[in-house]
């Protein structure tokens, strides 16, 4: 009896919560951390990312405008998704990063936490960090947290779930539309996220993958008008500059890439980076 | 039937100004190593009020090692308790010199003195005292225990507001620890100067303070300076831009306060005469001067004609003239080449076929002077609706339901300020969620508070001022450094 032939799966984008190719036809070969051919990904293009930036802005107002608490009901779907596919992630994540089962595992289900984490924060930051100003005349005033709008991701290069999935979460859970870039050599646990994203309950647009290379595809996500904010995680030291630089043109919000141990508590910070403070003042009396 | 004021200048004889000054370094008045120096002068009388010194990249670098010594040597070894001493010291001193900090603002200036007396002032004040209080409960800001300085802070400042920006620089970046050296405007140094000396009589310790004066290159060679941990500016966003690229690649954390083109939404259920009063203190407060102006009127199209007979009724009483007149209400421009701005694109605005109208008044013969403008049939296309004039012109155009205004009030690559005129409670609550704007006035504009964060969207830059966010800005957490 011969052994089965597996069927393959085709690693496409995630655009507009559809899989399409790229534009460009193109595609590279992504191997297993032993170099053995594992599947040809799609190499996303200029026109792939435009065409993600235009998903992504189309789904931010709906997006920013669901109740925190439907938010954080969305991103709790997630993690609740994911705890079914512990087994596929865990072969992945060993596939792409060449860790132990123990510790592919401990990746995968760090990830599903972090959901979580970020779930039960989306109607509660704005309580942390807004405020009521106790200001000297007659006015209420208070401040809130709002999403500052379109937020491009260079997911962290080395950690191909749970560094993707630290830096996206605290994206979504504020409201902000995103528009990810896979890490280059591993992006097929990212992939597998998107099908999970597909089949859970986030407004498609919200998320967007892009497969290929942050070199490439980068500047023109620093430099769209469109996008507000750049996550430059998965930035080398010289890719990072450049798109500051790019992104300086249009002002937009950017966290430089620092060394993270994706593993501790994430706390405040990249909850806090993707917002923006507004402040409203009304007169008291009759 | 119109009544005459007799005049009612303020005396400027509460300040001396001395011929010519030197640059604020290390706790000492000392000469620029550039030996340069410009004029600044009254721009109501275009008189030479002083010689300010001009800034090189030596002066600066001598700035920016006495603000390292005083942060490792003195300032971060402070408790904060003892710092925030220091800065109650500071608030209690501009109080008691307020109406000399009053005088020189408004000579330097050319605001009115009442906005300098009534408005600046008191609020510098209150700035210092509000961040005073913060300096011993770092620990409670929301960084955890222990959120340290970061360092060294470049703060460069516009003319239009030039103490109270000050204030907005310095007092929460020495509350969380940090020495500063801060650049004013070219055309507004004295009160910067002026508060140099205002640390000198709080006996802060040298080098904790230092001001370099000069224009643009002296503030680049600031911010780009190698030992600067922290870039706050507030100015313009084609500058912003500049700094916000000369960073990439440094660890140097940025705020940055840039341009605005807000729009003032008037419904036709706002109160009417209360409206005038907002729209008119949005646009032509410190002669439109500000960045966070109501200079988009949005009104709606029911009520365009009764909004505009008014507003144009209050405008022929505004009295514009000397800025030490107490009774004036609009000042003189601030320089030659604000005026040469406001004057292009106000005539860009008869050229793109919008119709112009301005109260009958009469400008003084020597000076800076534009008087208050509107322009009506204003599209979104033209230059007047898109770009910051930073003067005191205000363009009209109209919006029939809720959503169209938001569209419009939103079809800005800015993102400071909106005002909101409307009795309806909930639509004013709608529409704030919905304006892409840092700061929400409803029913009111144009007000401004140490506890209530001030900043922006989009390109109007990113960080805040004012509030906890404001003191978050120049902290960090250990694990951050």
């Amino acid at each position: 009896m011969s052994e089965r032939i597996d069927v393959r799966r085709t690693a496409k984008l995630f655009i507009a919560g559809a899989f399409p190719r790229s534009e460009s036809g193109r595609t590279y070969e992504v191997n297993d951390h032993l170099g053995a051919f594992v599947a040809n990904a799609a190499l996303a293009s200029r026109k792939d990312a435009r065409d993600a930036v235009v998903a992504a802005r189309a789904a931010f107002p709906k997006w920013s405008a669901a109740t925190a608490y439907n938010r954080g009901q969305v991103l709790y779907r997630v993690a609740e998704l994911l705890e079914g596919r512990v087994e596929q992630f865990v072969s992945e994540v060993r596939a792409a990063e060449g860790v132990t089962a123990k510790r592919a595992t401990a990746q995968v289900t760090a990830a599903i936490d972090r959901w979580v984490w970020y779930a039960g924060w989306a109607d509660k930051y704005a309580q942390v960090v807004g405020s009521s100003n106790p200001v000297a005349g007659p006015y209420f005033n208070f401040s809130v947290p709002e999403p500052t709008g379109v937020v491009a991701i260079l997911a962290p290069q080395e950690s191909s779930l749970l560094g993707l999935v630290s830096t996206l979460a605290p994206v979504l859970a504020s409201g902000n539309a995103a528009v990810v870039v896979a890490a280059r050599l591993m992006p097929l646990p990212a992939v597998s996220l998107t099908e999970v994203l597909a089949t859970s309950d986030v407004p498609a647009g919200v998320v967007n993958l892009l497969t290929g290379s942050a070199d490439e595809i980068g500047p023109w996500l620093a430099s769209h008008a469109a996008v507000n904010a750049i996550d430059l995680a998965g930035a080398d030291e010289d890719l990072a500059i450049i798109l500051e630089r790019e992104a300086a043109g249009t002002l937009k919000r950017v966290l430089r890439p620092t060394r993270e141990d994706w593993k501790t508590d994430p706390g405040l910070q990249r909850l806090s980076q993707w917002v923006e403070i507004k402040t409203v003042w009304h007169p008291i009396g009759g | 039937m119109s009544f005459e004021y007799a005049p009612a200048p303020e005396s400027r004889s509460v300040v001396t100004i001395e011929s010519s000054y030197g640059l604020f370094i290390d706790g000492d008045f000392v000469d620029p190593a550039s030996g340069a120096y410009f004029k600044t002068i009254n721009p109501a009388t275009e008189e030479v009020l002083a010689e300010i010194s001009e800034a090189n990249d030596v002066d600066v670098d001598r700035a920016v090692t006495a603000a390292r010594r005083a942060y490792e040597r003195t300032w971060s070894k402070l408790s904060g308790r003892e710092r925030a001493k220091y800065l109650f010291r500071i608030a209690r001193l501009i109080q008691e010199r307020s109406r000399e900090l009053a005088v020189l603002e408004t000579l330097d200036n050319g605001k009115p003195i009442r906005e300098a007396r009534d408005v600046d002032l008191p609020l510098v004040a209150a700035h210092f005292f509000y961040y005073a209080g913060w300096a011993d409960k770092l620990d409670h800001a929301g960084l955890g225990p222990n959120p340290r300085a970061l360092g060294v802070a470049a703060q460069v400042i516009p003319w239009n507001f030039p103490l109270l920006m000050l204030s907005w620089k310095i007092a929460p970046a020495l509350a969380a620890g940090n020495t500063v050296v801060l650049k004013p405007a070219e055309t507004t140094s004295l009160t910067a100067l002026w508060f140099a000396d205002i640390c000198r009589q709080a006996d802060l310790p040298a080098g904790v303070v230092n001001i370099v004066t000069g224009g643009g290159e002296t503030g680049r060679a600031l911010v780009e300076h190698g030992d600067v941990n922290k870039i706050a500016f507030t100015g313009s966003t084609q500058v912003g831009r500049a700094i916000a690229a000369a960073a990439a690649g440094t660890s140097k954390k940025l705020t940055l306060e840039l341009g605005g083109k807000a729009a003032n939404i008037i419904f036709d259920d706002a109160p009417i005469d209360q409206a005038i009063e907002g729209i008119v203190s949005g646009i032509f407060f410190n002669q439109g001067h500000v960045c966070c102006a109501g200079s988009r009127l949005l009104v709606q199209e029911n009520v365009h004609d009764e909004v505009l007979a008014a507003l144009k009724q209050r405008l022929t009483t505004l009295r514009l003239g000397d800025p030490m007149d107490k009774n004036t209400d609009i000042g003189a421009i601030n320089s030659s080449e604000q005026l040469g701005r406001i004057t292009e694109l106000a005539n860009a605005g008869d050229s793109e076929g919008a119709i112009r109208w301005s109260p009958a008044c009469d400008l003084p013969d020597r000076g800076f002077w534009y008087p208050p403008t509107v322009f009506t049939g204003v599209t979104q296309a033209h230059r007047i609706a898109r770009e910051e004039i930073f003067g005191p012109v205000l363009s009209v155009l109209t919006f029939r339901t809720p959503a169209e205004a938001v569209e419009k009030a939103n079809n800005t690559p800015y993102g400071l300020s909106a005002g909101i005129w409307t009795e309806k409670g909930s639509r004013i609550l709608q529409m704030a969620q919905q304006l892409r704007a840092g700061v929400v006035w409803a029913n009111t504009f144009n007000r401004f508070d140490p506890t209530s964060p001030f900043g922006g969207y989009k390109e109007s830059g990113y960080g805040r001022e004012g509030g906890r966010p404001g003191l978050l800005a120049y902290l960090t957490t250990g694990a951050e450094r």
